[in-house]
């Protein structure tokens, strides 16, 4: 597996994308701090960015890396090799690599303008973890999608829905079912729906930990009581190891059956 | 060396394999044809691993390969077509596949024979279709295994390479290899194959060399004695 990992890793640090993808970051973080001077706002604008941009690039990624190298994993499954390892490699190839041009991206201008001695520190590492978690949980997801379909362009179509649901229509739905049953008590409810969007569970945990969940209002009241203790952090951060597992074990259980 | 027994293969309701039966000896070219669709790629797929069969076995040196892994390392495989890792280069594509089998190799030889020497620092990317197709046959032949498997070896070779191609599955021949190949060029089924398989709706139709087929068929050329076998299927 590392020796697959090994090589889907190369090749995608030298892929023009990975540049592309790492510049964006480093661009962004120089702007947002040397125009803000407030690293506070500079992380909630670049969480605003991330939780958005992080998995629309790991779909993308994720789908196209698959369907781009079905005729080397051909080559590959007529190697010694178990099923599950080759694929194995190339998610986590995929996965680390997007994070490190995350990681890099964004800790290079933080460390240049003076991060380890500001209070930011734990924010800002926060909102790394969650960036890294996001890609490993994205990739996973299309290479699901992939998986399940033969046809490029409809795997494509399919990721890219997935993408929108979860990052625009599952909050319209969520905002909307708010309205509709507010004479109701809602917030175990939406506590709950929370977690099973990776996307709104990083917003939450993020948003919660920048102090700024006064204005939730009564909601934000039972998040901060939930989020804010390290109890609630601890279940939601299993929750996106959760996010991770259940998409690879489905992944390997796919191979198991999968006809190339 | 090989045995397939009873394979059965749907796709959704398509079947391509309908309880085939072959046993193939070892040493020697087989050549396994058929009209397309006709369930080739299918076949050595299912000995690849890459298929799973819905019933039926299939046995490797009279161990069954069904969700097995280990047993690939004593075979070459030429996909149909190839296409690598576009940020590689070619050395360290050979070096990752070296990576990935315990097994000594020869291909300096390869490489030096097919002329790839200078291409060897390049990026796979940039690379022609024949020039990749090259680098597909050293990895296929780099390794010293007794089954090699070629899935239309000749796409995209230019006559010197052909040449070369041909010249090695000779030579593997005559160190006791067994070499299955598919392809639609029936010169070159004629002039290195030993014995032909032809499938049809999923069955073999007919097993035996290439003189056999002329006879049987009437016939003195091999692309006729094919189309022949053909035109019945579509009678």
């Amino acid at each position: 597996m590392l020796k697959i990992l090994k090589y889907s890793f190369y090749d995608l640090m030298r892929s023009r994308w990975s540049y592309v993808y790492f510049l964006f970051y480093l661009l962004l973080g120089f702007v947002l701090l040397f125009l803000n001077n407030d690293v506070d706002k500079a992380v909630i604008t670049l969480m605003n960015i991330i939780i958005v941009l992080t998995p629309l690039i790991g779909t993308i990624f994720g789908v196209m890396y698959y369907y781009n190298s079905k005729e080397f994993t051909e080559l590959l499954l007529a190697q010694p090799i178990n099923r599950s390892k080759i694929f194995m490699g190339q998610y986590l190839g995929i996965s680390i690599s997007l994070t490190l041009s995350l990681v890099l991206g964004l800790g290079i201008p933080f460390v240049l303008y003076g991060l380890f001695k500001s209070a930011a520190i734990f924010n800002f590492s926060l909102l790394l973890v969650v960036g890294a978690f996001l890609n490993f949980i994205f990739v996973a997801l299309s290479y699901n999608i992939a998986l399940s379909t033969e046809n490029k362009i409809k795997g494509f179509g399919y990721a890219i829905l997935m993408w929108l649901f979860l990052a625009v229509i599952y909050d319209g739905i969520f905002i909307i079912s708010l309205v509709v049953f507010n004479s109701y008590p809602l917030d175990k409810f939406s506590l709950v729906a929370t977690m099973f969007n990776p996307i709104d569970l990083s917003r939450i945990l993020i948003l919660l930990k920048l102090d700024i969940s006064a204005l939730l209002g009564y909601t934000g009241a039972v998040f901060r009581k939930f989020f804010g203790t390290n109890f609630g952090m601890l279940i939601s951060m299993g929750v996106l190891v959760l996010w991770v597992v259940l998409p690879v074990l489905r992944m390997n259980f796919k191979l198991r059956k999968k006809d190339f | 060396m090989i045995e397939f027994k009873n394979l059965h293969k749907r796709f959704g309701k398509l079947v391509v394999l309908d309880g085939l039966d072959l046993e193939i000896h070892k040493g020697g070219i087989f050549a396994i044809l058929g009209p397309n669709g006709s369930g080739k790629t299918t076949l050595i797929k299912c000995l690849l691993g890459m298929v799973i069969p819905n019933k039926g076995d299939i046995f490797f040196e009279k161990k069954s390969v069904l969700r097995k892994w280990a047993y690939r390392n004593n075979l070459n495989y030429l996909p149909q077509i190839a296409n690598f890792p576009p940020n590689l280069t070619v050395l360290e594509l050979i070096n990752m596949v070296k990576n990935l089998r315990p097994k000594e190799s020869n291909e300096q030889e390869l490489i030096e024979l097919f002329g790839l020497k200078s291409f060897l620092d390049k990026k796979l990317g940039n690379l022609s279709g024949g020039t990749k197709q090259k680098v597909n046959v050293v990895l296929a032949f780099m390794f010293d295994s007794d089954l090699i498997v070629l899935d239309e070896p000749t796409n995209g070779l230019d006559p010197i390479a052909l040449i070369h191609l041909k010249e090695i599955i000779q030579k593997e021949k005559e160190k006791g290899k067994t070499i299955l190949i598919t392809t639609h060029i029936m010169s070159f089924v004629d002039e290195v194959a030993d014995e032909i398989v032809f499938l049809l709706d999923g069955k073999i139709y007919f097993k035996g060399t290439v003189d056999a087929i002329k006879k049987q068929t009437n016939n003195d050329n091999l692309e006729h004695a094919i189309a022949n076998l053909i035109a019945k299927q579509y009678a």
